[in-house]
């Protein structure tokens, strides 16, 4: 893909000096911008509490912003009226942490309510579903391997597979974004590669950009095409993985207690990977002694 | 009475609830209305609900099966509120993610999520309410409670034992059959 047919086209997402504050002491989000083109696989790293979900939440409005603007192929979001925000929605997907899920429902149940969003009233109060609609949602079920447990209930499947259920409901909504809100914060190493391998296949098969909130940076190294660092409401890094050195970690991880805990502790192999991953330079390595140091 | 005063109860209370809840809220002046009306209706006493309506109605079976309809009526949908903001907080959240109608939330989200709980609630007001029957029936002049209330002011102190041993075991059955149900739908 050429760079510049990439700078013609406008942006797919264009955040622009977005503020979001829930009471007057602090702002959640503070003057934040960006923007996402088509096909990118993006990830937004940063302490708990930083403002990463209240930033994903403010893109489709579950959370309406304080000041600032969010364009979304070239629509400003906060300008929508009911109608056009639930067709804006029905073009994004969502992904939760806790899967969001309704547990008594079955799979395919869960999955076709991905298609709410694009039908009239009364067929989705009713839950009446074309041909067409379930045959789509079998096959994403299919593609995410999930088809021994199609009419199980989703209370009986494993935190990994409940997962991908929610995959595969913000699949079936046919979406030109999906936003994931830490998709494998509560999920053992095995069930969350296979779910970041799933999105990451998504990405590039279907050219469908992702907005992932992670808390684990070597996950974040290693899948995305680019990083969004936020600390305390701002964004403070914006750039490939390449770029992402450990000394831009710690600013991003910021310098108070809550942040150490974050940060993996020193000598530990997810942060020998992260070393090998980023760069081995000697300037990278001495910024490292001296974040180690610091860590201590 | 009782079985049909709380079901009745129940439509309404689910009506309520869906508007008084802060999940399902359709804004914040219909959900305070909502709550408002479910803790005044549950906060004034059975006995006094009897009193107030006896005097628009009288001594008739209206009377009792108001009473316990208001009494219900507060209960369930202050039970049921709790229900749906516990059951349902997340999947709602995901819906409306996806564009979904307010209708499809509801249908397809809220009740498949909290009903089991819900007709478990239902479940325990009848209970309650066929025991609080008798009160009525004394008050009203009408039902069960009436003929323990002639028996007794006449001293047939064995009728009114039996009318007693009835009602116990009326409450017995009606318990059992409504564990079972119980048991089958959770």
């Amino acid at each position: 893909m050429t760079q510049v047919s990439q700078l013609l086209r406008p942006p797919l997402l264009e955040v622009s000096h977005v503020v979001k504050s829930y009471d007057r002491a602090k702002p959640a989000l503070n003057d934040v911008s960006f923007s996402v083109r088509t096909g990118e696989f993006v990830s937004v790293i940063g302490p708990s509490g930083a403002g990463k979900s209240t930033l994903l939440r403010c893109i489709n409005r579950m959370t309406e912003v304080t000041g600032g603007e969010v364009h979304f192929e070239g629509v400003s979001v906060g300008k929508l009226n009911r109608k056009e925000l639930k067709r804006l929605r029905s073009k994004i997907g969502m992904i939760f942490q806790h899967y969001a899920l309704v547990d008594r429902l079955t799979v395919i149940e869960n999955v076709l309510h991905g298609r709410l969003g694009s039908k009239s009233t009364l067929a989705g109060a009713l839950g009446r579903y074309s041909r067409d609609e379930k045959q789509q949602a079998m096959d994403v079920i299919a593609m995410l391997g999930l088809s021994e447990h199609v009419y199980q209930r989703c209370d009986r499947l494993s935190g990994g597979q409940k997962q991908r259920v929610g995959i595969g409901r913000a699949l079936v909504q046919d979406p030109k974004m999906i936003l994931c809100d830490e998709p494998i914060a509560s999920l053992d190493p095995n069930a969350s590669r296979i779910i970041m391998d799933h999105l990451k296949a998504f990405s590039r098969t279907m050219h469908i950009t992702l907005i992932v909130n992670l808390h684990q940076v070597d996950v974040a190294l290693k899948y995305s095409d680019r990083i969004l660092g936020v600390n305390n409401g701002r964004l403070v890094f914006n750039g490939g993985p390449d770029e992402l050195c450990p000394e831009r970690i710690a600013e991003i991880y910021g310098t108070d207690t809550a942040a150490r805990q974050e940060f993996p502790r020193p000598g530990r192999a997810p942060e020998d990977e992260l070393c090998q991953l980023t760069s081995s330079s000697n300037v990278a390595t001495r910024a490292y002694s001296s974040l180690q140091s610091w860590a201590r | 009475m009782s079985v049909a005063a709380t079901t009745i109860a129940a439509i309404f209370a689910l009506i309520l609830a869906m508007v008084g809840s802060r999940t399902t809220r359709i804004n914040r002046f219909f959900s305070i209305f909502a709550r408002g009306v479910a803790s005044v209706f549950r906060n004034i006493p059975l006995v006094a609900w009897v009193m107030i309506l006896m005097l628009a109605f009288s001594q008739s079976l209206l009377t009792g099966y108001l009473a316990l309809f208001f009494g219900s009526l507060g209960f369930l949908t202050r039970a049921f509120i709790e229900t749906v903001d516990e059951a349902s907080i997340h999947a709602v959240e995901a819906l409306r993610a996806t564009g979904a109608s307010y209708p499809s939330i509801i249908f397809q989200a809220v009740l498949p999520s909290s009903l089991p709980q819900m007709i478990s609630w239902l479940l325990f007001m009848i209970d309650t309410n066929i025991r609080d029957a008798t009160l009525v029936g004394v008050l009203t002049g009408t039902g069960v409670g009436f003929s323990f209330d002639l028996y007794y002011k006449n001293f047939h102190f064995h009728e009114a034992s039996v009318v007693v041993i009835l009602i116990v075991i009326t409450i017995i059955a009606v318990e059992m059959i409504s564990n079972y149900v119980r048991r089958i739908i959770l």
